[in-house]
C-alpha cells in the first residue's frame, strides 16, 4: 500500500466526512445565520475533500476518481479521524467537534504548506484560507457560549468532555506518519501536539471551560479504519444513490 | 431568537465597486458576529472587499409621505440638471 496514498486518503475523508456531518444541519441550525454559515463551512470541506481524493486517486494509479473514492469505499476504508465522525449531537456538540478540528486542522495545513510534495502544499494553501475562517468561527462561538448562560456553559463541557478522548488520535503517529516525515511530505503527527494544547487552553479559559487532563485515556484506530458504530450510518446515508444505482450521474 | 439578537442591517463594497452597497439584514448579538453572519450569509461569491454593519434601530429613514416635498421641486427645475454641457470622456462615472 502506498504511503502517500493512505495519508492523502486521511487528509480527504477527514473534509469529506465532517462536512457529510454538517450537511446533516442544514434547514435544522438554531438561527438562519448559522444555518448558513454551517452550510459554507460544509461546502469548504467538501471542496478540500475533493482536492484531496483526487490527488489520492492520481498517486494511486489505479484510475480511482474522487467520486469513487468518497461513494464505493465501507468503513474500514476510510481513514478519517474518529472525530469527524461523531453524531452531530446538540449545536454545543457540533459546535465543540468544530472548534477541537478546526484548532487542529489549521496547524496541521500550516504544516502542509512547507510539504516536499508541491501539490501537496498548494492544497494546504488553498484550504488554509478557508480554515482560518473556520477557527474564528469557531473559537468565538466557543467562547461566547462557554461563557454565556449556565445552559450554554454546561452543554459546551459535557460536549468538551465528551469528544476530548477523540483528540488523542491526532497526534498519534504511525508507520505511514514515519515514512511521509522522512520524504518531508509532512511533520510528524506529534509536532502539533504542544502547540494545539497550548491554543485550545486558552481558549478554553476565555470560554470558563475546564480542560481535561491531556494524559486522558484516548480513543483511537481511525486513521488505520477501525471506526465507531455511527460510521456505517453515516456512509450508508451518504454512498446509498451509488448503492442502489450504480453507476448513475447527475 | 429576535429578542436577543437585534437586527443588523449589511453593506458590502464589492471588488471593483466605488463604495458600499446595501446587501440586506441579519440578526447578531453583537458588530463582531453580524460581521461573520453579513459574510457567511452575502458573500460566498468572491463579492466583498469590505463589510459594513449597523444596528437597523440606529438608521433614520425619510418618509414616503414627504417624497414630494422633498424631491419633487428639483424636477421642475431643469437648469438644476447639468446635461446641457458635453462631458469628457473621463469623467463619465461622475
Amino acid at each position: 500500500m502506498d504511503d502517500k496514498f493512505e495519508y492523502l486518503l486521511r487528509l480527504g475523508d477527514n473534509a469529506l466526512v465532517l462536512s457529510q456531518r454538517l450537511t446533516e444541519w442544514v434547514g435544522k441550525g438554531p438561527a438562519l445565520e448559522e444555518d448558513m454559515a454551517l452550510a459554507n463551512t460544509a461546502l469548504d470541506l467538501i471542496g478540500q475533500a475533493r482536492l484531496w481524493l483526487a490527488y489520492a486517486g492520481e498517486v494511486e494509479g489505479l484510475g480511482r476518481t474522487e467520486d469513487q473514492l468518497a461513494f464505493l469505499r465501507d468503513a474500514h476504508q476510510f481513514r478519517n479521524v474518529l472525530l469527524v465522525e461523531r453524531p452531530n449531537g446538540s449545536y454545543a456538540d457540533t459546535l465543540m467537534r468544530q472548534y477541537l478540528f478546526d484548532s487542529w486542522h489549521l496547524l496541521l495545513l500550516d504544516a502542509l504548506t512547507r510539504s516536499a510534495d508541491g501539490q501537496i502544499a498548494a492544497i494546504a494553501e488553498k484550504a488554509r484560507k478557508e480554515v482560518t475562517y473556520h477557527l474564528r468561527r469557531s473559537a468565538d462561538l466557543v467562547m461566547r457560549l462557554g461563557d454565556g448562560t449556565a445552559e450554554s456553559h454546561r452543554r459546551l463541557q459535557d460536549a468538551l468532555d465528551e469528544l476530548w478522548m477523540y483528540t488523542g488520535e491526532l497526534f498519534e503517529g504511525d508507520d505511514v506518519d514515519a515514512v511521509l516525515q522522512a520524504q518531508g511530505v509532512a511533520d510528524s503527527a506529534a509536532t502539533l501536539r504542544e502547540p494545539w494544547l497550548a491554543q485550545v487552553g486558552r481558549t478554553l479559559t476565555t470560554a470558563t471551560l475546564t480542560m481535561p487532563s491531556s494524559q486522558a485515556w484516548m480513543q483511537k484506530g481511525g486513521k488505520q479504519g477501525r471506526h465507531t458504530e455511527q460510521m456505517g450510518f453515516l456512509l450508508a446515508e451518504m454512498q446509498f444513490l451509488q448503492r442502489a444505482y450504480p453507476g448513475q450521474q447527475w | 431568537m429576535s429578542k436577543e439578537w437585534p437586527l443588523w442591517e449589511g453593506f458590502i463594497r464589492s471588488q471593483h465597486g466605488l463604495a458600499h452597497k446595501h446587501v440586506g439584514s441579519l440578526h447578531a448579538p453583537d458588530a463582531e458576529m453580524a460581521i461573520n453572519n453579513a459574510r457567511d450569509v452575502y458573500t460566498r461569491r468572491n463579492e466583498g472587499v469590505g463589510i459594513w454593519v449597523v444596528r437597523a434601530s440606529e438608521i433614520a429613514s425619510s418618509s414616503p409621505g414627504d417624497k414630494t416635498a422633498l424631491f419633487e421641486p428639483s424636477n421642475s427645475k431643469v437648469y438644476r440638471h447639468p446635461t446641457f454641457f458635453p462631458m469628457p470622456e473621463e469623467v463619465k462615472n461622475l
